[in-house]
């Protein structure tokens, strides 16, 4: 029950978040710097440098995890009875407002530096060979859910379109509007899956239809779902939180 | 009134104050951001009110967080290293026996604990100084698996994993907020202790 309040707090706020984003922006800065003024007793009155140093570090964070993360190491994985149920919705709207793609017409397309960019429908995509996981999904407001996802290892997939290893970064739109990017190393790590299916039925609407990247190395942020497109580039991404203010490499 | 002889003397070295400082900053920015976080998913049926935390909403919270536990774990790296090299934590903080904290706590509460030399810390402020060091490596330590609970899974493995690590990470920043609490009361108790941890001197009879 716990976990209903829970995912639901994100959801909730969300949808007002986004249809004011300049209130965001202003609740944000006046109430980090209005506490921070009011616990410290000193008048910050720069506040753009505050979010300049914050936003640095932020990068220097990105680096010192990109640095730590092990290409090898794997995240734990767990028994079918350990599965949460019902395992959490999640998103930047409310469950009432999940998109749902047709599979029928449905095309996965590829761009940036990738050898092969031929769009993929399901069937193909689903023809692909398989694997599954049971792994923890680790939410950036601190809960946790365990479920089982099953897909293609997504560096299987890489090397299938042809997808340039050496570039830095993996970007993903998907059809909710949302998006988010990934560094190469996670894309290549073992557990990295492009999934198709949740608790071994297709993977329902709620949790992505028809695809989801799952990342258990990462938090549940950077698990994109409803993924229509991705784009492999040197440039930065970035993503729908990620623009806000989270931390972009966000590794578990 | 008696003409006393006294001088002053140096008692906290630069390095302690400086250190200190800086500690009581970061653990005020990752105490009042971590309060932000807590509340995008509170472990217990209770919230922070958010007048107290810092950040403004869970992403502010997070930077602040993140970017403050560098300004505490350097600062915390090189007063730990000071503190054993020097044989500050030795002279200071040892020796310290269950019953002699026992003794000062008990004539604390009676008010009748003296701290006439500010160079001598009794059993109760021993006590509570190497309580406070433990929180602090309890909290670092279970901070690194949560926020990286693959990468030091070597760890999280002992303590209850991700779930386990979030527990103990709570428990150990209420204990260290208590103690700090306490802390600041025998400051307001015993004030002449505050200037003398700002410049470091204290006036001594002879």
């Amino acid at each position: 029950m716990k976990k209903r309040t829970m995912e639901t707090s994100l959801a909730a706020q969300s949808p007002k978040l986004v249809r004011s984003v300049e209130r965001r922006l202003f609740l944000r800065q006046g109430l980090s710097l209005g506490a921070l003024a009011m616990l410290s007793g000193c008048n910050l009155t720069d506040e753009e440098s505050v979010q300049k140093l914050l936003t640095s570090m932020s990068r220097w964070n990105d680096g010192f995890q990109g640095l730590i993360f092990s290409k090898t190491r794997l995240a734990p994985e767990f028994p079918e009875s350990a599965i949460t149920k019902p395992f959490p919705f999640n998103a930047f709207y409310t469950e009432d407002e999940v998109t749902y793609v047709d599979g029928k017409t449905y095309k996965l397309e590829l761009a940036g530096m990738i050898r092969d960019k031929k769009p993929w429908t399901l069937p193909e995509l689903y023809s692909l060979p398989q694997t599954s996981q049971i792994t923890r999904h680790i939410c950036v407001e601190g809960w946790s859910a365990i479920g089982k996802w099953g897909g293609v290892r997504f560096s299987d997939f890489l090397a299938r379109i042809g997808a340039d290893t050496t570039a830095k970064y993996i970007g993903f739109d998907c059809a909710d509007d949302y998006s988010t990017s990934i560094d190469m190393a996670t894309a290549l790590h073992p557990q990295t899956l492009l999934t198709f299916r949740f608790a071994d039925q297709i993977l329902p609407a709620k949790y992505g239809f028809p695809m989801k990247l799952r990342i258990p190395t990462k938090l549940g942020f950077k698990n994109p779902k409803h993924i229509v497109a991705m784009t492999v580039t040197n440039e930065y991404p970035g993503g729908y939180w990620e623009d806000q203010g989270y931390n972009w490499f966000s590794g578990s | 009134m008696e003409q006393t002889q006294s001088q002053w003397v140096s008692i906290h070295p630069l390095i302690v104050r400086i250190t200190h400082w800086i500690n009581a900053l970061a653990i005020l920015v990752m105490v009042t951001s971590g309060w932000r976080i807590y509340n995008a998913s509170p472990l217990f049926p209770f919230r922070i009110p958010s007048e107290i935390t810092l950040g403004g909403w869970l992403a502010g919270a997070l930077q602040w967080h993140f970017a403050a536990m560098w300004l505490l774990v350097i600062n915390g790296i090189v007063y730990v290293i000071y503190g054993i090299v020097s044989g500050h934590f030795r002279r200071k903080l040892f020796p310290i026996t269950p019953a002699a904290v026992l003794r000062d706590v008990r004539d604390a509460l009676r008010g009748k604990l003296a701290h006439q030399d500010l160079s001598m810390y009794n059993a109760a402020q021993r006590a509570a100084y190497l309580a406070i060091l433990l929180c602090l490596v309890v909290l670092v330590v279970t901070g690194l698996v949560i926020w990286k609970p693959v990468q030091f899974y070597p760890i999280g493995q002992f303590i209850g994993d991700y779930e386990g690590a979030r527990i103990l990470h709570f428990f150990a920043m209420a204990l260290m907020v208590l103690i700090v609490l306490v802390h600041i009361v025998m400051v307001i108790l015993v004030p002449r202790t505050f200037p003398t941890m700002l410049t470091g001197r204290t006036r001594r009879a002879t």
